[in-house]
């Protein structure tokens, strides 16, 4: 019964590959010079440049094709603030805004985003200008351990935005693609409440 | 406040508080803003200079016998810095030993017993050249027949999955009285089998571990439980003396028991880096922590059960099947049906079997939680049976010590539990409120619990006051989310009177902070916070006696508040301005926890109360409200408790509803890999109530602060009573968990024919 196998089969290799050929589609719309750049054929390792806004300050970086916008800004930048949970966008723990709206680092490429406003956990939530989203984060302790925290307070920003003041159904709808294995849903539930009930009495 | 030597909370323990001013309030945590800003520095977001990137090669067969492993190709591929095959230094390491503490593998095994198991690794500049590397080593497997359902494993003709066949050891179990006797004693008799698949921990940080030598000194950040637990694992796997060990692990992003002990990618990390003279970051997957670091074992139990007429148990007995995969791990529980209801006539067998799938761990009250399914499932239909309400049959079974164990308990809130919480929950309406006879039928059901553990009471801490009036502590306490840094500085701050944010907490490292146990167990606060307050009076003894000389007062006079001494005529002095403080520059105290109260045990209680409204159509269930009543003893801070009564409870519902490892029994293969298929509960599935009320019984005896544990009783009672709810609503009977839809559904149509 012996046979060979090159335990290929637990390799992210040919996911990884298709996401990186699905790149040159992706990156269409944002130009041709853009377009014509993803259209030559890369060998594994080599980097195209992109420019990236994040947190009102812009990045120019070498990335490869095939990196997530959560490797870059990770494994690149040093921002650990938003967190891998599944890499494949089922667990929310990633989650960072772009352009306002919520999105999922790990199934956004780099090269995906340029030109694009990108915010993350760092540039929402400082302990010396907590917004208030984060505020309500610490007082309602709508947390365990913290690791799907940056994710959930971003999920928040990206509903608050959209939906100023959600009704109780909209915010569970609106965090539900945020998995919190503690469990601390009920906390996380009120935290978002709080913060839209303090824009409305603290902000015009 | 002070206290004085006492027994009541062990030999040489103070007494416990009565009034206190810091613990037990709703504080936020002194951390919470490291981690809602995602500043916290978890193992996974570590990065250290010249640090390496591994990947594990699994076996990708549910049994095969590696024959030869070619590295040679892999070993060549661009950035490859080191690689590990059975063959290697290190690879021989023995791994999963049994009840008597034989190995039954190895670290790299060539005989390879589940879909998954460890192979070879490879380090690599980046994980992309790790990954790559590792499709290029050429493996040969011997393909072996596998049995992957565990009520197959016994069967005349199943594959075996060890050389010795598939028993974990004999069948073993419990017995006081005489069941069969019991059984004819009884007015009515219930026998019912229920069955809980595997759930798996998956907390939202994958285990991870980054080593780092610098000569012969190993440091390992580490995402767990218990680091004293893993650098005696990982000091003994690796032949070293536990002083070259370093185990740190600041922030751990969820655990559940999944995380207690020494996991291979940490040892293959430890050994990489040393191949490779770097540091190595060795990072699971998340579908590596579907397969390879542990589950709770799927079981199937059988419980009778008989009373009188009046509700007077007169038999309990159980006969479990479990499994924890391929290798030895406890996989089924008899506590509930020992302890739990007073009963004369009990007989428990257990009969854990192996079949080729991962292995189990400890899961957050390992085993209890399926046997609650189990047992408050058959009061449930003994209640009916005999025409009681399920309240009235257990407050008719109350213990009062363990009857396994031979000892009393220091205190009991059980009863309090159930009647409190009926009360809060208006149990008696609810339950006479008229089942609707449309498609949405809504329905009622309790269910209590109990946990077994006492704790490890060997713990020390080290408080220090320092010149300016500020504190640390010092305990080798892993925070894993419970708050746990938070509840021992607020003891700190009780006892010395330093405001919290003047405390600061240095915690879980083994090579800078005191010993303490892991965090599991529902040990963490009952073990450290007494050693906190130990060390913490000592401070304050010292404190005291500077403080009496300087302001010419008895110590006995003076009181600690405000970061203030004052005394009885009302004059505060800071502590800076103590010149004694000064002239000493700090005030030391060591703490140890006192052993536990002799001859007794101190455990806690709970039980719940949940609503449903089960669609008959679709067979989805909708909690509308969960009413959770802890007898876990004193609040520490009353919103972490909370917090953590909820986690528990969210927990409980995706054992009951939603939670499923699901294997191909055909390949063995694991087809639920990542969270699309094993399915937690969201922020749409958590009730929109869930309430809990505390009964604390003033434990004067458990320990020096009055708290037992909170984590496990407040997941063990949740599904059964979400099951006796459905059952309350629908009139069947959900003996399978997850109760999901397709299941639910098919015993209404069973019921209707």
């Amino acid at each position: 019964m012996a046979h060979q196998d090159d335990g290929s089969g637990f390799s992210r290799r040919t996911f990884i590959g298709s996401i990186g050929v699905g790149a040159a589609g992706l990156l269409a719309p944002l130009g041709a010079g853009a377009a014509a750049q993803a259209a030559r054929e890369v060998a594994a390792g080599a980097t195209v440049a992109v420019t990236l806004q994040i947190n009102g300050q812009a990045h120019r970086l070498e990335v490869e094709p095939r990196w997530s916008l959560l490797h870059v800004l990770r494994e690149v930048l040093g921002l650990t603030g938003t967190k891998p949970g599944c890499e494949r966008g089922e667990c929310g723990a990633c989650t960072v805004l772009i352009d306002g709206a919520t999105r999922n680092a790990c199934l956004t490429l780099a090269v995906e985003v340029e030109g694009r406003e990108i915010r993350t956990i760092e540039g929402v939530a400082r302990p010396d200008q907590p917004s208030a989203v984060a505020q309500a984060f610490v007082d309602e302790d709508a947390f365990q351990c913290g690791y799907c925290t940056p994710g959930q307070v971003m999920a928040a920003e990206g509903l608050l935005a959209r939906s100023p003041h959600p009704s109780p159904e909209e915010i569970r709808a609106g965090m539900s693609g945020n998995l919190c294995r503690c469990g601390a849903y009920p906390h996380i539930l009120k935290a978002v409440e709080r913060a839209s009930a303090s824009r409305r009495g603290g902000r015009p | 406040m002070s206290g004085e030597a006492s027994a009541g909370a062990g030999p040489g323990a103070p007494e416990p508080w009565g009034e206190t001013r810091v613990v037990g309030k709703p504080l936020p945590r002194i951390d919470a803003w490291e981690r809602v800003t995602g500043a916290a520095v978890f193992t996974r977001d570590l990065t250290l200079p010249d640090m390496l990137h591994a990947a594990v090669l699994r076996c990708p067969h549910a049994h095969a016998r590696v024959r030869r492993v070619d590295l040679a190709v892999a070993a060549r591929r661009p950035g490859v810095r080191a690689v590990l095959g059975p063959d290697g230094p290190g690879a021989a390491i023995p791994w999963y030993p049994d009840r008597e503490g034989k190995p039954t593998s190895r670290l790299l095994d060539p005989d390879c017993r589940y879909q998954g198991e460890e192979v070879a690794a490879v380090a690599a500049e980046t994980l992309a050249q790790a990954q790559e590397a590792l499709a290029a080593v050429a493996v040969e497997y011997e393909v072996l027949p596998a049995v992957t359902d565990m009520e197959r494993a016994l069967d005349a003709g199943a594959p075996a999955v060890h050389a010795r066949g598939n028993r974990q050891g004999e069948r073993f179990g419990y017995s006081r009285g005489d069941l069969e006797q019991g059984l004819a004693q009884a007015d009515a008799v219930v026998e019912l089998t229920t069955r809980s698949a595997c759930s798996v921990h998956t907390p939202m940080e994958v285990h991870c571990s980054v080593a780092h030598w610098e000569g012969h000194q190993l440091t390992v950040w580490d995402s767990t439980q218990g680091v004293f637990a893993v650098r005696a694992e990982l000091a003994a796997a690796l032949g070293l003396p536990l002083s070259s060990v370093r185990v740190v692990s600041h922030f751990v992003g969820g655990g559940f028991g999944g995380k207690l002990q020494l996991s291979k990618h940490t040892v293959l990390a430890a050994l990489l880096a040393r191949a490779a003279g770097r540091p190595v970051k060795l990072a699971l997957s998340r579908e590596e922590t579907l397969r390879c670091v542990g589950n709770r074992p799927p079981n199937r139990l059988t419980v009778r059960a008989g009373a009188r007429r009046d509700g007077t148990l007169t038999a309990l007995g159980l006969e479990a099947l479990g499994t924890g995969g391929a290798y030895p791990a406890s996989a089924t529980s008899g506590l509930l049906v020992g302890d739990l209801y007073r009963c004369a006539n009990v007989r428990t067998a257990h009969d854990n079997v192996h079949v080729n799938a991962g292995p189990g761990r400890a899961f957050r009250a390992p085993g209890v939680p399926p046997a609650a399914f189990a047992l408050e499932q058959a009061m449930d239909a003994l209640a009916e049976k005999l025409g009681l309400d399920p309240l009235e049959l257990r407050l008719a079974n109350l213990p009062t010590g363990s009857q396994t164990r031979g000892l009393p308990f220091t205190s009991t809130g059980l009863e309090r539990c159930l009647r409190e919480g009926a009360r809060a929950f208006g149990w008696r309406e609810a339950r006479a409120r008229a089942r609707d006879a449309g498609p949405l039928r809504r329905g009622v059901g309790l269910a209590a619990g109990m946990w077994g553990y006492e704790g490890d009471p060997r713990a020390t801490a080290l408080v220090t006051l320092l010149a300016d009036g500020s504190a640390t502590l010092n305990t080798g306490a892993v925070d894993i989310g419970t708050g746990t840094r938070t509840v021992l500085a607020q003891v700190v701050a009780e006892e010395l009177g330093v405001p919290l944010e003047r405390i600061a907490v240095e915690n879980a490292d083994t090579g800078t902070t005191q010993f303490s146990p892991p965090s599991g167990g529902s040990q963490t606060v009952l073990v450290n916070a007494p050693a906190v307050r130990a060390a913490a009076l000592e401070v304050r003894r010292k404190l005291l006696g500077i403080a009496a000389g300087e302001l010419h007062a008895a110590p006995g006079s003076l009181r600690l508040e405000g970061g203030a001494v004052v005394t009885a005529a009302g004059r505060r002095v800071l502590l800076k301005d103590l010149a004694g403080l000064a002239e000493r520059v700090s005030l030391v105290g060591v703490g140890e926890r006192a052993p536990h109260p002799p001859g007794k045990l101190a455990l806690p209680f709970a039980a719940h109360f949940a609503e449903v409204e089960v669609d008959v159509r679709t067979g989805q269930v909708r909690l509308l409200r969960l009413l959770a009543v802890q007898d876990s003893g004193r609040v520490m801070n009353a919103l972490t408790f909370e917090n953590q009564v909820h986690g528990g409870v969210v927990m409980g519902l995706g054992f009951g509803l939603t939670e499923e490892r699901v294997l191909d029994h055909a390949t063995g293969a694991l087809l639920s890999r990542g969270w699309h298929d094993y399915q937690l509960p969201t922020a749409l599935d958590a009730p929109a109530s869930i309430d809990w009320l505390p009964v604390d019984p003033h434990d004067r005896e458990c320990n020096s602060v009055g708290a037992k544990g909170l984590g496990e009783p407040a997941h063990i009672p949740t599904a059964a009573a979400v099951a006796n709810a459905i059952h309350h609503a629908t009139g069947v009977r959900p003996l399978e968990a997850p109760m999901t839809p397709p299941r639910l559904v098919a015993l209404l149509a069973r019921a209707r024919s």
